[in-house]
């Protein structure tokens, strides 16, 4: 079968963001960009599942600026078989790319969509859910273990309070949660061969979708700053704030 | 003359107990209702759906600001699987024909795993984890993990959003409201997801995001056995214990325990954090916290820019004093 991988550029999650001086955003001019890390799990999960004999081809796909084919391209280092840039000019909506996607999903007649579950840049936690809505099949969000069963797939679930297992019948949307996978790194000769794979740039009138914005972010603000702490040097120092100061405890 | 509002809230509950969460999630139901004018202008009603969920029911009609209560219940929604429980919301906004101004469910995983599921079956689009409410169509809402703060404004005629729990307290639920039940005889079937299993840790403790004193563990505890003090502080001060993700991974703790970006969000009076360096993604989900405290033999860990109290030293040296003296 035929999986469907979305991948996003965000800013690395290492990197201390800057906010642009005029409200409008988060400054990723040479700020160091990456594969967003839920995203590289989904690309994780289904090498792996290729390589257990289950997945066919892996079709990785990216809805963002012409720079997102750089993280489209350590996918295809990392295993995708070819790639998908669907090329927008303004950061899209999730039901926007939700959309996209599930014209992708239709054209290339996907049996599984692997997502990660949030992007760490807008923390939306929304597009998996969205394309399943929108595909009319069954979603499993925040996956930690995924296995195919003929058919369908069972996939166990971080939920509040532990783990729930589900079985959905393909095609199917998944997403991602950390502790699905450990993603691999790229090899040298994998960076070299990646460069010779197809990657196809189309766009959303291509795939019969209007992207809509129907969310205008008014202002991006730096979150209030908290008073500088100080150190206590003993226990019974911290336990007399807590009780007299505080009065936490 | 008609109200101009109704503000749909999804209750999260286990069929038999209403979640905490739906209590801060009616609390930004009333924000916005404030923001509309008030109950004149702005009603609340809450959707149940479930199965044998009368004790859910009954509690919510204690609750404070209720106007409403409607009820699903019926075997199929045993589970809450997204795939019928979403296409249920979606089926009764539909057939309520546009009353519903605005529809909120907790930020929590089941909120999550709905809510835009059924955005997408209404084609509208969500704002994710609102910690704030500005007016009826505006909200802050934090991305890059709480690094940053958007003021976001929805066009569509429906707002969905999910709320972050930490950000509002919960409403009373001591009010004898005597708002109406109304039942709805909607049972959708999954047609193509089903239950398999599920493990749910048991604990005698708070539930992390709503309890009063947190006491987290990190990597600087070395095993699980180690963990264990993390637990008797919490235990000695009737707190919940959270974790960093180091922790997690190394197996301390359940994955459930997990405190930050992915994890649970968290704003008790009093948090401890002991052996966690304070990565980004940790600090996400606790620097709303009332009280910091640090615990960490290294002066230079980043949890030390955001604790209100730090001592550096050894945690072994340091947990047992502290467990004997509070």
């Amino acid at each position: 079968m035929r999986v469907i991988v979305a991948i996003k550029r965000v800013v690395d999650p290492y990197a201390k963001i800057r906010l642009k001086g005029d409200g409008t955003g988060v400054e990723t001019n040479n700020v160091k960009m990456t594969i967003n890390p839920f995203c590289e799990i989904a690309v994780e999960e289904a090498i792996r599942l290729k390589e257990a004999g289950h997945v066919s081809e892996i079709v990785v796909v990216s809805v963002g600026m012409n720079d997102s084919q750089e993280q489209l391209r350590t996918a295809l280092a990392l295993g995708a078989d070819r790639a998908i840039h669907v090329e927008v000019d303004c950061a899209p909506e999730p039901l926007t790319v939700a959309k996209l996607l599930h014209s992708l999903m239709i054209k290339e007649s996907a049996q599984l969509a692997l997502l990660g579950k949030q992007s760490i840049d807008t923390d939306n936690n929304q597009v998996a859910q969205m394309l399943a809505a929108l595909s009319q099949r069954p979603q499993a969000t925040f996956a930690s273990k995924v296995t195919i069963e003929g058919e369908c797939v069972v996939v166990t679930r971080e939920v509040e309070g532990g783990l729930e297992t589900l079985k959905l019948q393909l095609p199917a949307i998944i997403s991602t949660d950390l502790r699905l996978n450990e993603p691999r790194y790229a090899s040298l000769p994998n960076i070299m061969k990646a460069k010779k794979k197809p990657l196809d740039v189309i766009t959303p009138q291509d795939l019969g979708v209007e992207v809509s914005q129907r969310q205008h972010v008014l202002e991006i603000v730096s979150p209030p700053t908290r008073k500088a702490g100080v150190l206590v040097a003993s226990v019974a120092e911290l336990i007399d704030k807590l009780k007299n100061e505080e009065k936490v405890i | 003359m008609a109200t101009q509002y109704t503000i749909l809230v999804i209750a999260e509950h286990e069929h038999d107990r209403l979640s905490a969460d739906t209590l801060t999630t009616l609390s930004a139901a009333r924000e916005i209702q404030q923001h509309a004018g008030g109950r004149q202008e702005a009603v609340i009603s809450v959707l149940v759906i479930g199965s044998q969920c009368q004790v859910v029911v009954d509690a919510l009609r204690r609750a404070e600001g209720v106007d409403e209560v409607m009820v699903v219940d019926s075997p199929e929604y045993r589970h809450h699987l997204s795939e019928n429980v979403s296409a249920t919301i979606a089926q009764i906004c539909q057939q309520e024909n546009g009353r519903f101004s605005h529809l909120l469910a907790p930020a929590t995983t089941f909120g999550k795993d709905i809510l835009p599921r059924t955005a997408a079956l209404l084609d509208v689009g969500q704002l994710s984890d609102v910690i704030s409410v500005e007016s009826t169509d505006t909200v802050m809402r934090p991305i890059y993990a709480g690094n940053a703060l958007a003021r976001v404004q929805s066009l569509d005629s429906l707002k969905v959003m999910t709320v972050r729990s930490s950000a509002f307290n919960a409403v009373s639920t001591s009010i004898d409201n005597k708002c109406p039940v109304i039942n709805l005889s909607v049972a959708l079937p999954c047609r193509y997801s089903e239950f398999v299993s599920e493990h749910k840790a048991v604990s005698e403790r708070p539930e992390l995001p709503s309890a009063r004193v947190v006491v987290s563990g990190g990597r600087g505890l070395g095993d699980k056995a180690s963990f264990g003090l993390v637990e008797q502080l919490a235990d000695k001060l009737g707190g919940a214990v959270g974790a960093s993700r180091a922790a997690v991974d190394a197996g301390f703790v359940s994955n459930d325990l997990q405190v930050g970006q992915t994890g649970k969000i968290v704003a008790p009076e009093l948090y401890i954090a002991v052996g966690i360096s304070g990565a980004i993604q940790h600090l996400a989900g606790m620097k709303d916290s009332k009280v910091i405290v640090a615990i960490n033999s290294d002066p230079d860990a980043a949890i030390f820019q955001i604790a209100d109290y730090g001592i550096v030293g050894d945690l072994f040296d340091i947990m047992p004093e502290l467990i004997a003296s509070v």
